[in-house]
């Protein structure tokens, strides 16, 4: 199974992640975080963890708190989003951690 | 006032460098190659009447109507740069000339009769400028980018998809099986050819069942949403919607239609039923080269496209600017601004020659396709972004152990090159590097950049920029 943008790469070193982060926060994109047990991933909501991190630019902040959600979630496809508030579209989705 | 029969100079009437462009006038820039001795202001005037009001000689019927509000009017002139032999003149149009909604009724009046006068050796409609006020009676895209990515749930990237090869004479099943090996390799969509609509070899009905299986069966394959552009342009619009109505039942998300060999009629009707129905509209567009690459008689393509982006389409062709068909880098960014942006600002260095406001409507996937393989991805994300298909034909078809790892070959390309990008890498400087780093742990994207190292398809342009030629 694949899940959308860069499922077809090698998974991400933590420092790869991290430069990701970085450009959904130097776009002015809203971080966000999702999760959602494999056998319900195709479905168009996932589970929000909290609500999108408005306002947050801290990039070691925003991975520890997808590293919270797959703590809680162990099982779970954990999911990074870029919301992109212009043009009312998601800038960037990314699956972060396989369950 | 009195009438006077006989003939008057256009520009006694057409022509008014003093006149105020109205917000609500639709403006259009010619550029116009006189024919010897016909001084510059009487042959844009006489464009300007010909393309409104006037003819070739007075009538009295003209004191029956106000044509100061309705005729158009030329109100500019100049240069074409490096040229001498001919200039642009600039027209405005009341826009109660044209009937609400009508990209037909816009094109019947501008690129009519005009274009075939005898005091005109060659004219070319460089660009338009839809007044919001009319850009608000049309469709437009029926569904748009944003409502696609959310459709399909791909957001982020650029989307992949290529053409089925060979174009003519598969059965539909073996198309069908082409169909699912590339969607299930990586690829986002596939797309019939053009040429194929219903042949012997291949009615309608059997492909869009054979495809839609294929469909389905990749999506439930790898868990991603998928498509297949099943082409419903039609000998007449009733086939073409019972060809739409069918693919709908499918479950298909997407049908395409030709928009200039098909008409703009039939394009506007069918975009109306898209939204209507919940089905992408992508727009491919043969005979457009007729129309658009001589650089001093014909239509823009800049004006096609945003005829298009009225008529309604969610993808359009735009060139490639690096594969195999023609196509200029900075007109190229021009255009894809005007299918993508809500607002694009006059530009003469990417051959923008007005503001042009979209207002809300929403805007289209330029689509690059043709001649273009994995070496070629790096210059396509630098050049279109993420709002944009790439399709590669012979370039997924083509490589060596079939279309599914070519597919996945290319989509290991597009994700290597998303993540470059993302990371602040400059693409098309290091593009290599980052296509070869990807390769190696990717073997069907080695193989892919080992067949494909040496085309290039360097010609030069022939319709080049006035303002380029020039330099």
């Amino acid at each position: 199974m694949k899940y959308g943008t860069f499922s077809y790469l090698p998974e991400m070193t933590p420092q790869q992640l991290r430069r990701q982060i970085d450009y959904i926060v130097a776009r002015g994109w809203t971080a966000a975080i999702e999760h959602a047990d494999p056998a319900q991933a195709t479905h168009t909501y996932w589970q929000m963890w909290k609500l999108p991190l408005f306002g947050e630019k801290s990039v070691e902040r925003i991975l520890a708190e997808a590293e919270a959600c797959r703590r809680a979630h162990p099982a779970h496809q954990v999911r990074l989003i870029g919301y992109d508030s212009l043009r009312q579209t998601q800038g960037a989705a990314l699956v972060v951690f396989h369950a | 006032m009195k009438y006077h029969a006989g003939v008057k100079q256009y520009r006694q009437t057409y022509w008014q460098p003093d006149y105020r462009v109205k917000d609500t006038d639709l403006l259009a820039c010619f550029k116009i190659t006189p024919q010897p001795g016909v001084e510059r202001e009487e042959a844009a005037a006489a464009v300007a009447a010909e393309s409104s009001t006037g003819t070739w000689t007075t009538v009295w019927t003209d004191l029956l109507t106000d044509l100061e509000h309705y005729k158009g009017r030329a109100y500019r002139i100049e240069d074409v740069p490096g040229d001498p032999g001919r200039f642009y003149a600039f027209v405005a149009y009341p826009i109660d000339l044209f009937e609400e909604g009508s990209v037909v009724n816009v094109l019947t009046s501008l690129v009519g009769n005009v274009f075939g006068f005898k005091a005109i050796r060659a004219l070319r409609l460089e660009d338009v400028r839809f007044p919001i006020a009319y850009v608000k009676t049309c469709g437009g895209p029926p569904h748009g980018i944003q409502v696609e990515r959310d459709k399909l749930d791909k957001y982020g990237r650029p989307l992949l998809g290529c053409t089925i090869k060979p174009k003519l004479g598969l059965s539909a099943k073996n198309y069908g099986r082409a169909v699912y090996e590339c969607l299930r390799g990586g690829l986002d969509f596939t797309k019939d050819d053009e040429n194929v609509s219903s042949q012997p070899f291949m009615r309608w009905r059997e492909r869009f069942s054979y495809v839609m299986e294929a469909v389905k069966k990749a999506e439930a394959e790898t868990g991603e949403r998928k498509g297949h552009y099943l082409n419903v342009t039609a000998p007449t619009p009733e086939e073409m919607y019972r060809r739409a109505a069918f693919a709908k039942s499918l479950g298909a998300p997407i049908v395409m239609h030709d928009y200039l060999t098909g008409g703009f009629c039939a394009n506007t009707g069918l975009a109306n039923w898209c939204r209507d129905n919940g089905v992408l509209l992508h727009i491919h567009r043969a005979m457009h080269a007729v129309i658009d690459r001589n650089p001093h008689h014909g239509i823009h393509f800049r004006v096609l496209l945003k005829a298009l982006r009225l008529s309604g389409g969610d993808h359009l062709h735009t060139g490639t600017v690096v594969g195999k068909l023609e196509g200029d880098r900075l007109a190229t960014l021009g255009w894809i601004d005007l299918l993508r942006e809500p607002y694009v600002r006059e530009d003469r260095a990417r051959g923008i020659f007005f503001d042009q406001d979209w207002g809300s409507m929403p805007g289209a996937l330029a689509v690059a396709s043709g001649g273009i393989h994995v070496w070629h991805v790096p210059a396509l994300l630098a050049i279109f972004g993420d709002d944009a298909v790439f399709q590669f034909g012979g370039g997924t078809l083509g490589h060596p152990w079939g279309n599914a790892a070519g597919a996945c070959a290319n989509r290991v390309a597009l994700e290597a090159c998303v993540q470059a990008r993302n990371e602040g890498r400059a693409l098309e400087r290091e593009g290599a590097d980052i296509l070869a780093a990807a390769a190696r742990s990717c073997p069907e994207l080695e193989v892919a950049m080992q067949t494909w190292k040496e085309v290039k398809f360097e010609f030069d342009v022939v319709d080049k920029l006035d303002a380029a030629a020039a330099a």
